[in-house]
């Protein structure tokens, strides 16, 4: 027996899923579903799309319209999907890896030209599927299998980066809040333009013994105090010191790619 | 009005994580030969954290009658 929400969007011939024990991923992947379901989607409308790492492997769990693409390239296929059917309401869901390193241009280009598709990226600071490599979003000084001294790259914000790079909604929660993140999911969904969501995960398996982060349990602890939401630190600045911040951080409609492509083709018809 | 709900768990897809028995704020769950196992089931408040925090839906309320 499932829960209606399991039942009525996850393939459940396909579960359990392969994530590990305590991993953050399952807990994001639920919260997409509440969102979708807060929302009254059409299923038959919602495409979800995604790259290759233990993240990305959420589109073979959900019962929706689904696109398990190449690493790094799952933005790519989405501006395909959406370009050539701009009523679906396009969802990609990443890793940081698959998103921010060899995805990084898709995410830029895809941010810039203001497209309607929402990007989940479920950041454990880590390749996890590939076994521990350090990725753009691991701390300075943390360890991965590739940096068994400590990483000396510094780290991408990655809200940062996608509001920089013209994302019209950015927002970020973790998986330890997760019924704020199914509402920032929500708000990005409905936002007619490109929206970035940073959901914060953790991998117990290799960012958490890499780095001494104690178990699944201790793990969701720390993501619990080490971040604060956005609407507590606008009051009390004093309960946001070294921690960071949650919640909505960019909201700022602009015209949408596919509205524009579509005015274009209006025109050349009526001059036709 | 529907029934009351109870909390059920799935044990073929718990790994045993531990998660929701550490955010049960009513000390109601425990690891049970490493799987989740309900010890307390009349303490449970219906709250939902473990349905919220589960990340394999291996735990969730539902609606059921009282004696089920
Ligand atoms: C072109 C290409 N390069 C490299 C890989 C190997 N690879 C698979 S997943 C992955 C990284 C996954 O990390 P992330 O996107 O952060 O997801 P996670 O597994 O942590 O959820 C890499 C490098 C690949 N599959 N294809
Ligand atoms: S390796 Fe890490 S990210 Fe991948 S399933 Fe395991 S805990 Fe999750």
């Amino acid at each position: 027996m499932q829960s209606e929400l399991v039942q009525k969007y996850l393939r459940e011939d396909r579960l359990p899923h392969i994530w590990c024990p305590g991993c953050g991923h399952g807990v994001i992947m639920h919260a997409v579903i509440r969102a979708i379901d807060n929302l009254k989607l059409d299923p038959e409308k919602v495409c979800i799309v995604s790259g290759i790492g233990c993240s990305s492997r959420a589109s073979g769990y959900m019962n929706f319209n689904t696109l398990h693409t190449t690493h790094g390239r799952a933005l790519a296929f989405a501006t395909g999907v959406k370009m050539s059917q701009p009523d679906l309401h396009v969802i990609v869901l990443t890793g940081d890896g698959d998103t921010s390193a060899i995805g990084g241009n898709h995410l830029i280009h895809a941010a810039r030209r203001n497209i309607d598709i929402t990007t989940i990226t479920f950041n454990n600071n880590i390749y996890g599927m590939t076994g521990g490599q350090y990725s753009p979003t691991t701390p300075y000084m943390d360890f991965g299998t590739t940096a068994p001294y400590g990483n000396i790259d510094n780290s991408f914000d990655l809200c940062d980066l996608a509001k920089g790079a013209g994302a019209s909604y950015v927002g970020r929660a973790t998986a330890y809040h997760a019924v704020q993140l199914a509402k920032i999911i929500e708000s990005a969904i409905s936002n007619k333009g490109f929206s970035f969501v940073e959901a914060v995960s953790s991998c117990p398996t290799y960012y958490g013994r890499k780095n001494k982060k104690g178990d699944a349990v201790n793990m969701m602890k720390t993501l619990k105090d080490m971040y604060v939401d956005i609407k507590i630190a606008e009051k009390k600045p004093e309960l946001a010191d070294g921690k960071i911040i949650f919640g909505e951080l960019y909201n700022n409609p602009q015209d949408e790619y596919t509205d524009k492509y579509q005015k274009i083709i209006d025109m050349l018809k009526k001059e036709n | 009005m529907g029934m009351p709900k109870k909390v059920f768990v799935n044990k073929e897809w718990c790994k045993g994580c531990g998660i929701c028995v550490a955010f049960c704020p009513k000390n109601v769950l425990e690891l049970k030969n490493g799987l989740i196992d309900i010890a307390r089931p009349e303490d449970c408040i219906k709250c939902g954290q473990c349905e919220l925090r589960c990340p394999d839906y291996a735990i969730f309320l539902k609606e059921a009658p009282e004696n089920e």
